[in-house]
């Protein structure tokens, strides 16, 4: 168990205008749930990709199994027995479960004919390992963000890899699921498989990990044994600071009606949902995944056709329901996934946060640079975007603060209603509670926020009332004072009971 | 130390913009090949005449790959351009001789004819939800066919010598077709770089679902494009009429591969998302100094076509192994 696998040593490496590692050290053993924590651009996904090959180290060596390896490609460290899931998911969306899965490693016969038949029997088998239920012929841009999450774990286990890195695996997963990948992780580890795991959520660090490293600017702290630690102890390593209150949930008077949907139907997942959001008023959306939470939203917003319903903004009923319309009106939403939907990576921070604003920024249909910059410096102070500088591709920005920009795009229209879906999705700790306490002030300003959140704790803590979702419609509203895990749960359950 | 970094960002603006961008290669390439060609034909190459000449031979094309840079940056691609370029010269050339319009009215007419083409062909590809590829390419098919059509074949002479000003004449010493250049390039560079729907072109192309979240009119974007495509064939196929005397149906064919090949030399990807104005222009000067060079040493016409190639195909992964190395 103590046999050590793999040692980083002296790690660095430099970007322009940053040094994302400056002498990390890393050991692992072979067999062990190593835990890799930090605020948002520590590092941690740059140390795990010069682990995989994707980037080359500018300094330090690796030594796996005892040998010293150079990596140069990603296909070096694949052979050396390494695999990894990358934060932002790299699936094929045009090609089938099961040929994602095989994808570099097609299953053949006769040195060059694909064998479907042993393709799709192997997949089968990992992909109910990994507790999903569905037809490996499916294309993956037919799944959710959640499916296609235990998708790529299904990937990394069929490549019997002795390292498995995970990067934030479970942002984008429902309690149900994240007990799957926890048995998945432990079943691994019997098999003698080191697994790291990267996450913003220390409850889940504190279940699965043997051993913590944490990492904060670039710089590796500490490698602590997790059960010796408490959380406070390794936020306050994270953050270099100790944080109290996570929920800075402060009592806003609410106003009138902000927005109204009425008997919303669209698409096969939204069944006549009806809801209606106050000033100053935060709105938690929960519910199990494939719930229709987003669905509904995407539908409010214009992005999806609904079938039928009605929807009022500020006494306005909405005509053509398009995004563009919504956004006059004063709506705004951001959406689940940055990558697909939020973001346009290969575009600077500055055109990304005020791709929704330019009117704003604009005479007579010309842009004001000047303005722009200026609107895009101010939110990235006030977000603390960490970033080289407004002109910084959001491509080369840490996940958590792609996040951040895409949150900036919607401040920066000034909404009457914000719809926030999962926002706090892969944001570290710190990042977490600024976006609260943003959150708390837009309301206090008279905002009315919507947040669709899978995170238990964080609907809880942030909402006026919580709006309770299952396969589609709404199951019940509970209020500040009611809510809870088991009162949301329970509605949930009761639902499924009465199926039975 | 960030504040340090911004101000030298600042000065050096302009000459890291040259430096950074795909542009760099373009120009050393053309300089070399200059060089090159000034050591082997001296003064026939060198001549201010012979350049000037090369420069409006290039000026059309360039025209026509500016419309072109638009599409591709948005993720598209057209095909018809090569026969709208014909379409509108003869359409222009119709107006003029055969309803006896007057030259400015005639000239409008082409623009149009050119606009609607591009315009059908935005529809196609938003309304219908035809890959442009496909849309394009029947357009391509209709324009040229049209063509044919309206002319019987014929080529359509004895125009007006206020018209053939347009290809012919020269202001403030400059050519026409090279003032047309120089003016439409700083139109289109100010819409791409400084208006609202010149961002939302780079967002279509760079992530159409998110830009389409963030209120961009997708469609209207795209249909935009297209139309502004059209145009700029029909300027360039009205132009080309101008400095040749007629309208003929058969002119332009294989433009549109010109263009395509101009803007991709220039620097943009063909996944969208990317390019600028100086990019095609410079990628049709090289492709017309390497076209004058060939004729002035003498090789044949179709060992030129070969050379070509092998130009498009350098130029390209040079840019490629400049980012690698990056
Ligand atoms: N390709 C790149 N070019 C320039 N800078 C980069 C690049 N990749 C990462 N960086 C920078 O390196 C730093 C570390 O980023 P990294 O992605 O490793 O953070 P992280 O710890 O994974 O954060 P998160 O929790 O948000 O995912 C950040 O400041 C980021 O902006
Ligand atoms: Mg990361």
């Amino acid at each position: 168990m103590d046999e050590e696998l793999l040692l980083m040593r002296n790690i660095t490496k430099n970007f322009p205008g940053v040094q994302a590692l400056k002498n990390v050290n890393l050991t692992l053993r072979k067999g062990e749930v190593h835990a890799l924590i930090g605020e948002n651009g520590a590092g941690k996904s740059t140390l795990m990709k010069i682990l995989s090959g994707v980037y080359q180290k500018d300094g330090g060596s690796i030594v796996w199994e005892g040998k010293e390896l150079e990596l140069h490609s990603p296909m070096q460290a694949t052979n050396a027995g390494t695999s990894i899931i990358y934060q932002e998911l790299n699936l094929m969306p045009n090609m089938s479960v099961a040929e994602n899965i095989f994808i570099g490693r097609e299953r053949k016969k006769h040195r060059f004919i694909l064998n479907e038949k042993d393709t799709i029997l192997e997949a089968e088998r990992y992909i109910h390992e990994v507790g999903l239920n569905i037809d490996v012929r499916t294309k993956v841009e037919e799944l959710s963000i959640a499916k296609r999450q235990m998708v790529e774990v299904a990937k990394a286990l069929s490549v019997r890899a002795k390292l498995i890195v995970m990067d934030e695996p479970t942002s984008s997963l429902t309690d149900r699921e994240i007990a799957i990948l926890m048995d998945v992780i432990r079943r691994l580890r019997t098999q003698g498989v080191t697994v790291v795991f990267i996450s913003h959520k220390l409850s889940e660090v504190f279940e699965i990990s043997d051993r913590v490293t944490v990492l904060r600017d670039g710089e590796c702290i500490d490698t602590l044994v997790t059960k010796d630690c408490d959380e406070s102890q390794l936020i306050q390593m994270m953050v270099g600071r100790p944080l109290t209150d996570i929920f800075p949930k402060s009592e806003v008077p609410i106003g009138d009606t902000l927005l109204e949907v009425r008997n919303l139907c669209a698409g096969k997942l939204v069944k006549d949902v009806s809801f209606e959001l106050k000033k100053g008023e935060i709105l938690g959306f929960a519910g199990l995944v494939g719930a229709g939470r987003s669905e509904v939203m995407r539908a409010v917003f214009g992005v999806d056709r609904l079938t039928s319903g009605k929807i009022i903004i500020d006494g306005q009923t909405l005509r053509y329901h398009r995004p563009s319309e919504s956004i006059k009106k004063g709506l705004g939403f951001m959406p689940e996934d940055r990558k697909l939907q939020g973001l346009i990576l290969g575009m600077a921070v500055r055109e990304n946060t005020t791709l929704a604003s330019l009117g704003e920024i604009s005479n007579a249909c010309i842009i004001n640079s000047k303005k722009e910059r200026e609107v895009s410096l101010n939110y990235i102070e006030k977000l603390s975007i960490k970033t080289t500088g407004i002109e910084q591709k959001v491509n080369n920005l840490s996940g958590g603060n792609q996040q951040k920009v895409v949150i900036a795009k919607w401040l920066a229209i000034k909404p009457k209603v914000l719809i926030l879906d999962e926002p706090t999705r892969g944001i570290d700790v710190g990042a977490k509670k600024e976006i609260y306490a943003l959150m708390g002030k837009l309301a206090a300003e008279g905002v009315g926020i919507i947040m669709i959140s899978s995170e238990l704790p964080e609907v809880i803590g942030m909402s006026d009332r919580i709006v309770v979702m299952h396969e589609g419609c709404v199951r019940g509203t509970l209020d500040r004072k009611e809510a809870s895990q088991e009162a949301i749960m329970n509605i949930i359950l009761r639902e499924n009971m009465r199926k039975v | 130390m960030e504040l340090n970094g911004k101000s030298i960002s600042n000065k050096t603006s302009i000459l890291n913009r040259v430096k950074n961008s795909s542009s760099l290669g373009d120009i050393i390439i053309i300089l070399v090949m200059c060089t090159l060609l000034t050591v082997a034909v001296g003064n026939k190459f060198l001549s201010i005449d012979n350049l000037i000449s090369v420069c409006r031979q290039f000026s059309f094309y360039a025209i026509m790959a500016i419309g072109m840079c638009c599409v591709i940056i948005t993720g598209g691609i057209d095909l018809s351009v090569g026969s709208v370029f014909a379409f509108s010269g003869v359409v222009t050339c119709m107006a003029m001789t055969d309803w006896k319009l007057s030259v400015f009215s005639s000239v409008l007419i082409g623009c149009i004819s050119g606009l609607a083409f591009g315009f059908l062909n935005g529809l196609f590809i938003t309304k219908l939800e035809l890959p442009p590829f496909i849309a394009t390419l029947g357009t391509m098919s209709i324009a040229r066919g049209l063509s044919y059509g309206i002319t019987g074949g014929y080529p359509i002479g004895s125009l007006p010598d206020s018209f053939k000003f347009i290809g012919l004449g020269y202001i403030a010493n400059i050519p026409t077709p090279i003032v047309l250049m120089i003016v439409l390039a700083m139109v289109f560079s100010f819409f791409l770089r400084k208006t609202i729907a010149g961002r939302w072109v780079y967002a279509v192309g760079g992530n159409e679902e998110a830009a389409r979240i963030s209120g961009i009119k997708v469609d209207a974007i795209k249909i935009l494009v297209y139309s502004l495509c059209g145009l700029m064939a029909a300027i360039a196929g009205i132009a080309t009429a101008a400095r040749l005397g007629v309208g003929q149906s058969t002119a332009g064919q294989g433009y549109e591969l010109d263009a395509i090949a101009a803007v991709i030399i220039g620097g943009a990807s063909v996944s969208g998302g990317v390019g600028n104005v100086i990019g095609p222009i410079l990628g049709a000067a090289i492709m017309g100094i390497l076209r004058n060079g060939l004729v002035l040493m003498s090789v044949s016409a179709y060992w030129q076509q070969a050379v070509i190639g092998v130009v498009i195909i350098l130029a390209v992964s040079f840019d490629k192994l400049r980012n690698k190395k990056k």
